[in-house]
This record gives structure tokens, C-alpha cells and sequence, in this order.
């Protein structure tokens, strides 16, 4: 079923691991779900493990500390990205998605387009501290 | 002329230090005691501070409601009609503080705010007194013995969750109907902009029954968590995105009560050879059309962020459409020369800037704009972001992901077939443009084009009395028509026997 997506590898920097292992404490295994459309949308939404019902319509493409990372399937078929790159920032959670800590929410990034260079991004596996140039301002 | 912000010397608009949960017509201060900080995304300072509430709360206004629901769910058309309009008489007399409230907040234009977003919030609930007094159930002698009665009925109490992009204008678009049908509602404004319905409810809670409207602020997974899942509700409404809109059915379905949803778009803005036949007025306004991709600084569910181009005229179109970009004022929302304000936060000015360097990533090619904006003085560190066209295919995310900024993304097409098929490949449907000036092409493709809302050479308008809504994965339901009444009422059928005679049975 998903020999046509490119399934990016989920990454997360140091913030974002220890703001998983963080709320593993206080609420358990969480989840991630990139979430499309208006106001809060392109964002990974956080959940608490099995909040949200999982469809088939959702590509399960990695993990976090554990916590699964979900990209919508009709979302993921505009996707040429090598990487998927969970992060934390200043301010309020999207939607109903926990916070990643006070005053800190979780973004996503995608870098290694593969029309871009068609290089393979360095890194490799793991995780990083180094931001990505995407999503910074 | 610019306005003084809130809270200083001169403003229209005063603020209060910190603001509690208005509820059962009250205002109560959150359960737990803790607030959170409310800026305004022009200059990054605080406004003031809103409860940070938690289920608690949630509960002690849906209660709340609940107990106005005993009288409102009853009370006549006319009475409720009545109410309705001294709301929109409440707001008419407020307009310009609260133009200036939501200005502050939001960031979107005050010249916006006053034009717009307030006199339509007004008129919203004008339109929805009028529909609640036109509102007639309906019988049907079935035989001649036995006659159909069927009432509307109210739901009793509804929870509405509402976006950052209108504050007042969504509040309006949710509580109007919802009241016109009878309800009583519990409201979550958005997480950055909890301030303005809270100005809001200072100026009609003297003309609302207490309980009747009730607001709690706070984050989402915990107010918003609290308010769909409560089986104290009968109806959750909900205007955001995908992820949270599935939650919201999730929820409902929990409690097997109706949703209606409002999810974003990515919506078309086509343009046909025909817009440059003359050099007129027309021509004038389908360039204005092609830049309001720029209204409210892109934050519309249903902004027209993809522009659609035939080939023949794109040079010459485009040049017209990026000097009159380029003409944009962008600074202080409070200033009435102002068009294009700041972003509402740090994370959507982000998200912004990261899709414009995915589109550049993606082979887009960069017409104009592309990065934040600077604003001198007091506005440098607000969230401000310039205008920017990306010029691309339809298959890029750039052209695919709502990305809620003043971003557009450009492309051309060779003819209507294929202006339509670029149109509609998309997830999304909920709005679209068509520019031309051949009727029958106009009937065709705004036929054919899979979303709730084609303009016809117009765009963003939002009069009451047009149904609003998306096709696909932009949601389910309408708002903004009398057919609102029925998402927010039940059908009472009294099915009445006048035959002396048994049925013979038993």
C-alpha cells in the first residue's frame, strides 16, 4: 500500500526527546499526528497513546522516544522529504495537542527534498540538536 | 489616522489586568487560579491575562447553561429573536472599540475590523433573529385521519470551539444560530485570541440571559478536551483543522451526538484569458481578486492560495497582480492605511516561513516577498510576514498544504479542462474563484468545481444568507443560512390519529 509514498525518517532534536520523556511521566506514551487544513493545521498534534483513532488512512512513518509519529496517506503523496524532524518552540499547543512543556509546543520540520539536491541530507539516523534551516525565521 | 492601543491613554479600548471565565452570566475566575499571558502579535508585548481553565471549569458552564436552558429552550421565536438583535444593536454601538479590540489581538487590519469583521458580526446575528421568527414547522395530512406535525425543537445545550483568524466574526457565525434554534452555548474562543469575546461579552451581558452564552478560555487539551467529550453537550461545532476535526467526531461519536465541522482549504482562484479582454473596471477588480490571497494576512480558511492563471495572459496578468502586491502597506494594524497586519503568532509566523523554504526546496520559484517583514519602532518584533507569491506546479506542498498565510501559490493552465482539473485536485473543497466574462463558461466551472463556495467574479465575501461550507475533507455542515436552524434543532414529530376506530388488530 505504500510502495508509491516516500516515507520520511522521523528525527527528533534533544528538546523534543526530553519534552516526550517528560510527558511519558505525566501522561503516559504519547502520539503524534501531522494534522492539515485552517488555523493550527501542518502541525504535529500530541496526544496521549491512542487519544486519537488511528485510520487506515494513516501512515505510521516512526517514532519519537517510542511515541508513534502518524502522517495522513493522501498528505504523505505530496511528500518527497528524506526526513521528518519533530521539534519544540515558544508557544501555545496547537488544537487539543498537549503542550511539549511550559510555554513550548511541537512543530515538525522536512528537509532532504528530493527534488532539491537529490543528495542524501547528512545525519543519518538519530537524533540532532543542529536546527534545520526549514521552519526558522 | 491610527488608533491608540488598548489600555493606553486614549484608546477606545480599556483593559482589565486579567480576564475570568464569563459563565451563567458571571464572571468567574478559573477553578484552578492560573492565568495565561495574551499578547498582540504587532509588537509581541502583553495585552492582558485570560483564565487558563481546566475541565472544571468547562463543567461549571456547562451547568450553567443547562439552567438557562430551562427558560430558553422555551421561550418564543420573537423573544428570541429579540434578543438577537440587541446583541447586533450592541455591537453596532461597540463597533469601533471592539474593531480596535480584535485589531490588537488578531493583528488583522483595523480598516478590516471596522468595515468588516464587526458590522458582519452584527449583521449575523440580525439575520439569524430574522430566520428565527420565520421559522415554521410543518404538517401533512397523510390520510384522512391521520395529520404529521413536525416541530423544531431546540438541541438544549451545544459546545462551539471557534478559530483565531475572526474572534468575533466566528463567535458570530457559531452563537447566532444556535441561539436563533434555542440552544444555550458553551464557547472556546482560540488559544490566541481569547480576549475579544470576552470585550464581546461585556457588551451584551446585560441583553443575554444569564447562561444563555457562556465563554471559557484556556488551552485546548484541556478546555477544548473538556467541552467536546462532556455529555453534557448535544452538539459539538468546531472551525480548525483536520487533525482536531476528527478528534471532534470521535468524541461526538462517544456520546452519539451531531458535529458540524469546518476544516480549511486550499482553494483555486481561476482567471481566464477573457479578464484581460479589456482594460477596464472589471480587470481592475479580478487583479484585487488575485491579491486578496493577502486578506487578514492570508489567515482564511478559505483564502484563495492558489492562483490559477491561463497561460495567454500570465505575463501581463501577473505583472498587473505583483505591482499591485508590491503596493501592499503592511505595519501597525491599528492604523487605518494599514492593509496587511502581523501574523496572530510566532508559531503560525513560522510555519509560514518554513513552507515558503519547502517551496523552495520544492523548484518554486519566488516572485515576490519570501521572507519576515521588517516594521521599524515599536512593530519590530511583531509577527509580520511579506506578501509573497510562489510560482510552481499544483503537485508541490506548497500547493497542496494549507499553509494560512500570505503566501499564494501561482500556476498556469492551457485550457478550462485542465483549469478545472488543477482546481479540483485537491483534498480540499471549501472555496473557490472563477474570473471570466463568458457566462456560460462561468456556469461550467463553477459547477464543476468540487468545493462548498465558488464567487463568480467576486471573492471573500461573506454576506449572511450564502451558505458556507466545505465539499471533501473541509468539513460537514453549513453556517451562515437559515439552514443553520436545522444543524442546531431536533424534529419533533407528532403524528396525530383522528380515526374513532381501532385498528383492528387485537
Amino acid at each position: 500500500m505504500n510502495d508509491d509514498l516516500v516515507i520520511p525518517e522521523v528525527r527528533a532534536t534533544d528538546p523534543a526527546r526530553e519534552a516526550v520523556r517528560r510527558l511519558a511521566r505525566t501522561h503516559g506514551k504519547v502520539m503524534f499526528v501531522q494534522s492539515g487544513g485552517c488555523c493550527d493545521g501542518s502541525a504535529p498534534m500530541c496526544f496521549a497513546d491512542g487519544e486519537f483513532l488511528v485510520g487506515s488512512g494513516d501512515v505510521l512513518v516512526g517514532d519519537v522516544e517510542g511515541s508513534p509519529v502518524y502522517v495522513g496517506r493522501r498528505e504523505l503523496a505530496a511528500w518527497e522529504h528524506r526526513e521528518l524532524v519533530i521539534d519544540v518552540e515558544p508557544g501555545y499547543a496547537d488544537g487539543l495537542s498537549l503542550e511539549a512543556g511550559d510555554g513550548l509546543h511541537f512543530v515538525s520540520r522536512t528537509s532532504g527534498c528530493l527534488t532539491d539536491t537529490g543528495a542524501p541530507l547528512p545525519g543519518g539516523t538519530g537524533s540532532t540538536t543542529t536546527p534545520h534551516k526549514e521552519g526558522t525565521s | 489616522m491610527a488608533y491608540i492601543p488598548p489600555g493606553r491613554p486614549g484608546s477606545p479600548v480599556s483593559v482589565e489586568e486579567r480576564y475570568d471565565n464569563f459563565i451563567g452570566g458571571k464572571w468567574l475566575p478559573p477553578q484552578h487560579g492560573e492565568y495565561m499571558t495574551n499578547l498582540s502579535p504587532a509588537t509581541a508585548t502583553p495585552i492582558c491575562e485570560v483564565a487558563k481553565s481546566s475541565a472544571e471549569d468547562v463543567d461549571a458552564a456547562l451547568d450553567a447553561a443547562h439552567v438557562a436552558a430551562t427558560d430558553w429552550n422555551h421561550v418564543s421565536q420573537a423573544e428570541r429573536a429579540a434578543v438577537l438583535e440587541k446583541i447586533a444593536d450592541a455591537i453596532d454601538d461597540n463597533r469601533e472599540m471592539l474593531a480596535v479590540t480584535e485589531s490588537w489581538e488578531n493583528g488583522k487590519p483595523v480598516r478590516e475590523t471596522l468595515a468588516a469583521d464587526i458590522p458582519l458580526a452584527a449583521d449575523h446575528f440580525r439575520y439569524f433573529a430574522a430566520a428565527a421568527r420565520g421559522l415554521e414547522g410543518r404538517l401533512t395530512m397523510l390520510d384522512e385521519h391521520t395529520t404529521a406535525y413536525h416541530f423544531h425543537e431546540p438541541l438544549g445545550v451545544v459546545g462551539q470551539i471557534i478559530p483565531f483568524n475572526f474572534p468575533l466574526l466566528m463567535a458570530a457565525w457559531k452563537l447566532a444560530p444556535a441561539l436563533a434554534a434555542g440552544n444555550c452555548s458553551v464557547i472556546k474562543p482560540a488559544s490566541p485570541t481569547p480576549w475579544s469575546i470576552l470585550k464581546l461579552a461585556e457588551v451584551i451581558e446585560d441583553v443575554v440571559p444569564p447562561g444563555v452564552i457562556n465563554v471559557v478560555t484556556g488551552p485546548g487539551a484541556e478546555v477544548g478536551k473538556a467541552l467536546a467529550t462532556s455529555p453534557k453537550i448535544a452538539k459539538i461545532g468546531f472551525t480548525g483543522e483536520t487533525v482536531t476535526g476528527r478528534l471532534m467526531m470521535q468524541y461526538a461519536a462517544e456520546n452519539l451526538i451531531p458535529v458540524t465541522l469546518e476544516l480549511g482549504g486550499k482553494s483555486p482562484n481561476v482567471f481566464f484569458e477573457d479578464v484581460m479582454a479589456h482594460d477596464d473596471d472589471f480587470l481592475d477588480k479580478a487583479v484585487e481578486g488575485l491579491v486578496l490571497y493577502a486578506f487578514n494576512k492570508g489567515e482564511v480558511c478559505t483564502a484563495p492560495s492558489r492562483a490559477l492563471i491561463q497561460e495567454s495572459i500570465y505575463d501581463e496578468f501577473m505583472a498587473r497582480c505583483l505591482a499591485r502586491i508590491d503596493a501592499i502597506v503592511q505595519g501597525n494594524p491599528l492604523d487605518e492605511s494599514t492593509m496587511i497586519g502581523p501574523q496572530v503568532s510566532q508559531q503560525q509566523l513560522s510555519k509560514i516561513s518554513g513552507y515558503v523554504d519547502i517551496g523552495r526546496a520544492e523548484g518554486a520559484e519566488v516572485l515576490i516577498g519570501g521572507k519576515r517583514a521588517e516594521v521599524p519602532g515599536e512593530f519590530a518584533n511583531g509577527y509580520f510576514y511579506e506578501p509573497t507569491v510562489l510560482k510552481g506546479h499544483n503537485k508541490m506542498r506548497v500547493f497542496q498544504e494549507e499553509i494560512f498565510g500570505p503566501v499564494l501559490a501561482v500556476t498556469t493552465f492551457r485550457d478550462e479542462a485542465e483549469a478545472l482539473a488543477i482546481a479540483n485536485d485537491t483534498l480540499y473543497g471549501l472555496g473557490a474563484g472563477v474570473w471570466t466574462r463568458d457566462t456560460n463558461r462561468m456556469t461550467r466551472m463553477s459547477r464543476g468545481i468540487q468545493a462548498g463556495r465558488v464567487w463568480v467574479n467576486c471573492y471573500h465575501q461573506y454576506p449572511a444568507g450564502a451558505a458556507f461550507g466545505g465539499y471533501k475533507i473541509s468539513g460537514i455542515g453549513r453556517e451562515n443560512h437559515q439552514m443553520m436552524l436545522e444543524h442546531y434543532s431536533q424534529t419533533k414529530n407528532v403524528l396525530i390519529s383522528t380515526d374513532e376506530h381501532k385498528l383492528g388488530l387485537f
